[in-house]
This record gives structure tokens, C-alpha cells and sequence, in this order.
């Protein structure tokens, strides 16, 4: 399994669920039903007819609905006990599956799990189905799925997204949001092996985001492989890596769903105050903090070509040319989740060059190194934003296929890490828990250099925003649904 | 480094006795009535842990049967000069505690002299990285308050257009001065370094190229083709690691900003791997010793000290390592930065990632090199860090701050970069 990829077949999208495709942009509502399980047979005999809207390009879809296991579920639902292994650590346990890992992700405090309205004890959903449609169809949508499983499962929880027209592309804040995503390799194109990227670049082999193709190094990312015989009706594909298995894992991917609770008052009031009432000065403020405008323009300036392979505007960039972190902190929510960084830091062409950044004896180069490789890091993101008044948020949504290396890396080492590129004393400005370091030290503050003296830092930030739930979740390829579920038929 | 053999029955009282040191699992209680670490002004980290090798039957896929081989007790402490009076220290002012822990190991007698039994116990490091040679727990914590009264001094309005650097910077070294002579902040100069140890140093950097290079070239026809041969049939062996093993890793982890790693593993037999492990350990020692001792070990900036050391007459190698950030992202830097140097390294460990030439694949196998180094991972029992909640970041900023302050004239350039280093 650790071979170089030899063989590629073509991606089979009507295979994929959509969800890793598109973010149903068009579709304003949506609904993520939690279940659980209920009466197995009935909800099995679901799973194995129901139609999951697929990644094959075509008309949008007037409604689309998507289906996801956490391995609590796969443990009720699946007919035989070898269609639950070879799954990953991170999602056998859950998110909040033990102290280390909640620890990790920053989920203490206010955030811990013990708090959440799901995701932990019997709130642990079994099942997430997404359902995603126009203005003022949901409702009718939803009550006609329902019905269709009847007592297979019971509702425990909804998360439901409807926000008004102009609040669609724009998160609780007030930025815009979704603009940047990483570009998933479709086609297959990207050239794959072991060396080193020396730009950053959006497009992404698709192994980082969907089970059974070559991911960024190269390698088929563990997943579930069986032996045919545990698949008796023959739905799954054979494994691109090794051919006499089947690949259970195969166009799925791993589903991370959060709920996060923003404070928009607390963040109104924060910046007020920063700003002493000065409403421009607000504005630069609260744009440092995210690294963009309201609007979305990046603060370190848009460039033309800095980013290949990707048609939105507002997403080429990267921070080559503000190493300090002038324009665009360092510490800004945008470049702590996405540093666009290659897998060396700049210098000057040549193989002299490039050996003494290898080594780390160029001095300049090390003091841009600190972080490096973002492409081992990229998620795939889905979230919508919700509600309205004091309860409003986003549930985060992201499509990876190495949930250690993707959300909980960034979670962990980028998000709430206070030591990130050299900073200190600080987590992410939106999303920190402001928990202190060992020594009592605070991490509540936030610094923005300035090009010619020290930095401008404000100090004790609350905390913005809170988790309120979270699961893990297997999204699975259509074949291996059908196969879980133990439909017959098989092809 | 300390070693000793934990006497047969013994291991679990030791473990029991070991967590009664904690203030957390795995970390330390500076204050604990055993070794009160953070009585040792001098001492940078500490770590006990029972070196017990639950993959030392891994061998048996080259055909050589299980050995029998004691489980241990490593002390290991990084400490300011010389490590002989350090241990004396120790000796003198923890030597009950130390008695209660060595009274676990092998030989230990109750009239044994502290101080003699541990420089008896006392193991050669093969490699010993060291990520700034010279600076001490003293300057490191002078710097930390430094850096903190400044931060606080400093203002955090937007400048004025036209401010101008110098004079800011003069109005901070007064106040630094002012705070010096209140004696609310203490900058001692540093102590010179004696000369022997600088003419053995340079003794070491002339002699060991010599001694292990030209060998090592002129032997190259021979060695490559067998070792190239070798790298293609050597098993690997790089299973998921136990569930509960790595709960018990994960459990002493991330308790500070840095974390401790200690790791254990057999050597492949046959004296072509044997002798290779020795030359390319010592050139990594030499390395780390005279080209990278300033903040660096090649790309990875997040190292505070990492030591290799053979056990069992040359069968074992035990590595230890302190290193800011998580686990994950350890792992990742080793991955994307060094995979080439862990190769070199580490690739004579039985099961290692298959290697090409070396340096190349290896742990660039990004599960199989993670997989295996968990694997090999052993928990800690106690871990020490002197100076909790500071990143080697911090400590190379504070320095450079303190470097600054210390310097005659700057220019308006420099004093601008060395404001924003506040």
C-alpha cells in the first residue's frame, strides 16, 4: 500500500456523494437531520435504496441529500463486523472520543464537551443526513424523507441553515466567507510523487479529500480494504493499490461537522472599544483579525497568477511578499488556517541556493520556515452559516481524507496554537479559547506589525466563539453505502 | 545520560514511585520531594523513564532469535557546564531521593555513594544536538523577564509618523537601566567559556572527519552495493501502533507548549548496518555540535536538545528528544523537512520504512514512518522543563532582544528591526 501509484483509472462520480463536489451554493436551505438508530432493519433497508445526489456535473439539483456514519453508527448499521475496520483512529474514537483529543483541539472551558448540545454520551448521532434545497421547499423536502425511514431512526438533533438572501455568503461577523478552497485534482492531472512544491499552488490531488487515490505524497492514505468475500453482493470496487481487495473506502471521504457558536455582540463590542468608538479604525481592526475586508479583499493584496488553477479572484494570493506580517498579520484567522506556503521558503534560484534552504543554513530562509508545507493541510470546507440574534454561527463543515493530518493539524497546531510562526502569547483572534499556557502566561492577545517600530498588540480578547457540538463522520462513496447497508443487487 | 538495569520484580514499585514525582501525568513537579528539579538552577530539562522494549521480538523477521535484554532506567538531564558537577549536585542536595529510585535497579546497595553509582551509570551520548550551544537556564529566564517588562513598556498605539526609532530605543535602555539598578530585572553577562573545552571542541571537529570519513569513502564500493541490497530486503515492519500504548503516549502529551519524546529500537544485525550507524551517529554528533549550534538542527527550529545513545554493546539505540509544538506537528516537520536526516539515522532500526539510497523514501512513507515511530515510542513517567510556556521562538527572540539592548550604536534600520522584535 505504500507504493508509488502506477495505475489510474478515471474518478467515478456517480459514486461520489456531491457533498466533496459542491457546496450546493444555489440551494439557500439546509437541514443536517442526526440520527440514531432505532430499528436496524429499517434503517438499513433505507440506506441500501436511498439516492444520494452525486458529484456528476449536470443540472443543479432543485434539492440534494447526502448521507454520513460516525463509527458509532457504522457499528449499528453495518451487517458484518469487518465493514467496521481499517478506519481511522480519529474516527473511531469521535471528536470527542477522549480527553487528549479534546484537549488538543482547544475544546476545554467553555468549549467542553460536557457542554455541547450533541456529539457526546447518547448524543452521539449515528447518522447525519444533509439535506440541502430552495427557499421555502426544505420543510416539505425533509417531512417526505422522514417518512421514508419510519421508525429506523429517531431525530436527535437539527442542524438547520436559512439565512436571508443577503447573509448567504456571509458568516456571522459580517465577512464573506467561503472564498478560499482548495482546487481537488478532478482530472488527475496533478503530477504525483515524492519531491519537494517550491510554490504554493490551490490545485490538490484528490487522495487528500476522497479515499483510494494518491494523496499529496504520493500514497494511498489507510483506509477500509476487505477481502471480497465480506462483500458478498459485489458492490465495492477493487482497490486501485492492491487489486484483489475491495475498496470500502474508495470515493468516500471523512466529514467533520462543528458547531460553533459566535458571540457577534461580544465581537461588536470588543472592537468598539479597541477602536474607542472610531468606526474606521474598527474596520481595520476586525479586517486584521480575519486578514480580509468585509467584503473579502485580502489585506496583503490580490496578485495575478500567485495562485495557478483557481478562478476566484479574491483566492490568488499568497504571503510571500509580507514575510512580517505588515499587511496581513501573522496571526490572522485566514493565514493561520491557510499559510499558503511551499514545502521550502523563498530564495533565489539554483541548486546552491536551494541545498543551503534544504539544510536551513540560509538564515533568511529559516526565519520564513517556521511553517511550511500547507498542502499537507488543506480542508475542504462545507460549513453554512445559522440563525440569528444571540444563537447564531456556523456549522463547520469540512471534507477531508486524514482527519490528524487536516482539521485536527490545523485545528490543533494553527488554530489554537500559541506559539504559531513565531508568535506568542496569542490563538486564533476568532476562534481562541484564550485558555493560558503552562507558566499562566495569556494567550488572549493579538499583534499586528507595523513596518516601522513595535508591534501594535491589543490584549484580553474574550472569547468569540464557542463549540457547541461536533462529530466525525465517514461520508461514503455510494457502492460502499449499499454494501454497509447490505443491499442486494450489487453490480 | 543514566542507565541502570531495574531489578527483576522491581519495575512496578519503580513506576509507582516514579509517578509520585508528577504534578500531571508525565510532567514533573518542580517541587517534588524526590528530585526537586527546580532547585538546580542549572538544569534545563530532566526525564526518568523505564526504557522497556515491547518490539525487541521485531528482529526475529531477520532471523535472529529474541534476545533477552534487561529493561532500564534512563535518567537523563540536559544541564548548564559540566555534567560531572551537576551530578554532584544533585547528588548532594537529592541524594535520598535518588537512593529511594536507585534502590529499584540492579547493583544499587544501600551504602552505595549516590554520586559514585551514577557516574558509574553513566552512558557516552552517540549524537548530542544541543539547539544554542551556550545559552543557560539563567539567560533564558533573565531574557524572559526582560522581554516581558519591555512588552509591557513599549507603546502599542500606532506610531506617530515621523517617531523616531533610536530614540525610542534609548528611552528603553533607560528604563531597562533604571529596572537593573531597582534590581527588578537581572542581566548577568555571560560566563566565559572555559578554554579546555573550547580546545576539545576543536580537537573534535579536526579529528573525527578525519577518522570517519576516509574509511567510510574509501570502503564506499564495497558498503553501497551490500547496503543498496540490503535497503531492498529488509522487512519492514510498521503495524498500527497499540491503542493503549498510544493513549498512554497521548495522555502525558501537550500539557506544555513543548513536549518530550523518547523512543527505543534493535539495530538490524550484520556489520554493515553496525558499522554504518556508528559512522553516520558520529557525524551527526559532529554536526550538532559545529554547525548546527545556533538554533537549528538543518530545517527544524523546534528542537531544544535530542540525544541518541547505543545500548546493550551496540544492539540498541535509544533516541530522546524535547520539542516545542504537538506531536502531529513534530512528526510533520520530521516528514516534510528532515525526512532525509531521519533516514540517516534511523533507517538501521529493525522494521524501519524501506529507504532508497539512504536518505530517499523512508519516512517520506508518510503512515508507515508514523505507525513505526509510535510504535517504538515509550511513555515518559517524569518529564522537567525549566522554563513552562516558553517556545524555543521566544527564547531566540528574547535573546536577540537582549542582544540588541547590549549594543553600542544601531542605525535607524536596526533599531526599527529590533522594535519589532518587542
Amino acid at each position: 500500500m505504500t507504493t508509488l501509484v502506477r495505475q489510474e483509472r478515471a474518478v467515478e462520480l456517480e459514486d461520489v456523494q456531491g457533498l466533496v463536489r459542491f457546496a450546493y451554493g444555489h440551494l439557500p436551505e439546509v437541514c443536517v437531520l442526526l440520527l440514531r438508530v432505532k430499528n436496524p432493519t429499517a434503517a438499513r433497508a433505507w440506506l441500501a435504496n436511498v439516492k444520494p445526489t452525486t458529484a456528476v456535473k449536470g443540472t443543479p439539483p432543485k434539492t440534494a441529500l447526502n448521507v454520513a456514519f460516525t463509527s458509532e453508527g457504522l457499528r449499528e448499521v453495518a451487517v458484518a463486523p469487518e465493514l467496521r475496520d481499517g478506519f481511522s483512529f480519529e474516527f473511531d474514537e469521535g471528536m470527542a472520543g477522549n480527553s487528549a483529543r479534546t484537549h488538543r483541539l482547544g475544546d476545554v472551558g467553555a468549549n467542553d464537551p460536557c457542554e455541547w448540545l450533541w456529539g457526546v454520551g447518547d448524543r452521539v448521532p449515528h447518522v447525519a443526513v444533509l439535506l440541502y434545497a430552495d427557499r421555502a421547499c426544505l420543510a416539505a423536502w425533509e417531512a417526505s424523507v422522514a417518512a421514508q425511514w419510519g421508525d429506523g431512526f429517531v431525530c436527535i438533533g437539527r442542524l438547520t441553515s436559512a439565512p436571508p438572501p443577503d447573509a448567504l455568503d456571509c458568516e456571522p461577523f459580517g465577512f464573506k466567507d467561503g472564498i478560499s478552497q482548495p482546487d481537488p485534482d478532478w482530472r488527475r492531472e496533478r503530477p504525483l510523487g515524492d519531491h519537494d512544491r517550491l510554490a504554493y499552488d490551490n490545485l490538490v490531488c484528490l487522495g487528500e479529500f476522497l479515499l483510494g487515490y494518491p494523496n499529496e505524497y504520493g500514497l494511498y492514505t489507510p483506509r477500509p480494504v476487505l477481502d471480497p468475500r465480506h462483500d458478498p453482493n459485489g458492490w465495492l470496487l477493487r482497490a486501485e493499490d492492491a487489486p484483489d481487495k475491495a475498496d470500502l473506502g474508495r470515493n468516500g471521504s471523512y466529514l467533520v461537522i462543528r458547531q460553533l457558536q459566535q458571540n457577534v455582540q461580544g465581537f461588536r463590542d470588543t472592537l468598539a472599544r479597541l477602536a474607542n468608538g472610531d468606526a474606521a479604525e474598527r474596520e481595520r481592526l476586525a479586517a486584521a483579525m480575519v486578514g480580509r475586508t468585509t467584503s473579502g479583499e485580502p489585506l496583503v493584496g490580490v496578485r495575478t497568477g500567485a495562485v495557478r488553477h483557481d478562478d476566484a479572484p479574491l483566492n490568488d494570493f499568497d504571503y510571500e511578499s509580507d514575510p512580517r506580517g505588515v499587511r496581513c498579520p501573522l496571526g490572522a484567522h485566514i493565514r493561520r488556517v491557510n499559510p499558503r506556503n511551499a514545502d521550502l521558503p523563498p530564495g533565489t534560484p539554483g541548486i546552491l541556493s536551494r541545498l543551503c534552504r534544504m539544510l536551513g543554513l540560509d538564515a533568511t530562509a529559516r526565519d520564513r520556515d517556521l511553517v511550511a508545507s500547507t498542502r499537507f493541510h488543506r480542508l475542504l470546507r462545507r460549513g453554512r452559516r445559522y440563525g440569528a440574534g444571540a444563537d447564531t454561527g456556523i456549522h463547520f463543515m469540512c471534507v477531508v481524507a486524514n482527519i490528524k493530518r487536516q482539521f485536527e493539524f490545523v485545528q490543533s497546531a494553527w488554530v489554537m496554537g500559541t506559539k504559531f510562526d513565531g508568535l506568542t502569547g496569542e490563538s486564533d483572534p476568532l476562534l481562541g479559547n484564550r485558555r493560558p499556557d503552562a507558566g499562566g502566561f495569556p494567550t488572549d492577545g493579538f499583534s499586528m506589525p507595523q513596518a516601522d517600530g513595535p508591534d501594535r498588540r491589543v490584549d484580553h480578547l474574550p472569547q468569540f466563539v464557542t463549540v457547541r457540538g461536533g462529530a466525525y463522520f465517514f461520508l461514503p462513496g455510494i457502492r460502499a453505502l449499499r454494501c454497509i447497508a447490505g443491499a442486494r443487487g450489487g453490480a | 545520560m543514566m542507565l541502570a538495569a531495574v531489578r527483576p520484580g522491581r519495575e512496578g514499585d519503580l513506576r509507582r514511585l516514579l509517578a509520585t514525582m508528577n504534578r500531571e501525568p508525565g510532567t514533573a513537579d518542580p517541587a517534588n520531594v524526590l528530585v526537586p528539579f527546580g532547585r538546580f538552577e542549572r538544569l534545563h530539562f530532566a526525564r526518568l523513564a523505564v526504557l522497556d522494549d515491547p518490539t525487541l521480538g521485531d528482529i526475529e523477521a531477520h532471523g535472529v532469535p529474541r534476545p533477552s535484554l534487561p529493561i532500564y532506567l534512563a535518567f537523563i538531564g540536559s544541564c548548564d557546564g559540566d555534567a560531572r558537577e551537576c551530578l554532584a549536585d544533585l547528588a548532594e542536595r537529592a541524594g535520598v531521593g535518588l537512593r529511594r529510585i536507585f534502590a529499584h535497579c540492579d547493583g544499587f546497595d544501600a551504602q552505595d555513594d549516590v554520586l559514585a553509582w551514577m557516574l558509574a551509570h553513566r552512558r557516552r551520548l552517540a549524537a548530542n544536538y544541543v539547539n544554542r550551544v551556550g545559552r543557560t537556564v539563567r539567560q533564558i529566564k533573565e531574557e524572559a523577564a526582560l522581554q516581558r517588562a519591555l512588552a509591557a513598556r513599549v507603546m502599542r498605539a500606532p506610531l506617530p509618523s515621523g517617531a523616531d526609532p533610536q530614540r525610542l530605543r534609548r528611552e528603553l535602555i533607560d528604563f531597562v537601566d533604571a529596572e537593573v539598578s531597582a534590581g527588578r530585572l537581572a542581566l548577568t553577562p555571560s560566563e566565559s567559556t572555559p578554554v579546555r573545552w573550547q580546545l576539545a571542541e576543536l580537537a573534535h571537529m579536526v579529528v573525527t572527519p578525519l577518522v570517519v570519513l576516509p574509511p567510510l569513502a574509501l570502503l564506499s564500493p564495497l558498503w553501497i552495493p551490500l547496503l543498496r541490497a540490503q535497503e531492498e530486503r529488509d522487512p519492514e515492519i510498521c503495524p498500527l501502533p497499540d491503542r493503549a500504548l498510544l493513549h498512554e503516549l497521548q495522555d502525558l502529551e501537550d500539557r506544555d507548549v513543548s513536549n518530550q519524546y523518547t523512543a527505543i529500537g534493535s539495530l538490524k544485525p550484520g556489520p554493515v548496518r553496525r558499522w554504518l550507524v556508528i559512522a553516520l551517529l558520529a557525524l551527526i554528533d559532529w554536526a550538532a555540535r559545529h554547525v548546527f549550534t545556533r538554533g537549528h538542527l538543518a530545517r527544524v527550529q523546534t528542537i531544544h536538545f535530542a540525544f541518541w545513545a547505543f545500548l546493550d554493546g551496540k544492539r540498541r539505540v535509544v533516541f530522546t528528544s524535547n520539542y516545542d509544538g504537538g506531536h502531529e506537528a513534530y512528526m510533520d516537520d520530521f516528514i516534510n523537512k528532515v525526512a532525509w536526516g531521519l533516514n540517516l539515522s534511523f533507517s538501521h532500526g529493525v522494521g524501519w520504512p524501506r529507504t532508497r539510497w539512504l536518505v530517499s523514501r523512508g519516512a517520506r512513507i508518510e503512515h508507515q514512518f508514523k505507525n513505526f515511530q509510535r510504535r517504538h515510542q515509550l511513555p515518559t513517567q517524569v518529564w522537567y522543563k525549566a522554563y513552562p510556556g516558553l517556545a524555543l521562538a521566544d527564547l531566540e527572540r528574547n535573546q536577540r532582544i537582549r542582544e540588541g539592548l547590549e549594543l553600542a550604536t544601531m542605525t535607524n534600520a536596526q533599531a526599527a528591526a529590533w522594535l519589532q522584535l518587542l
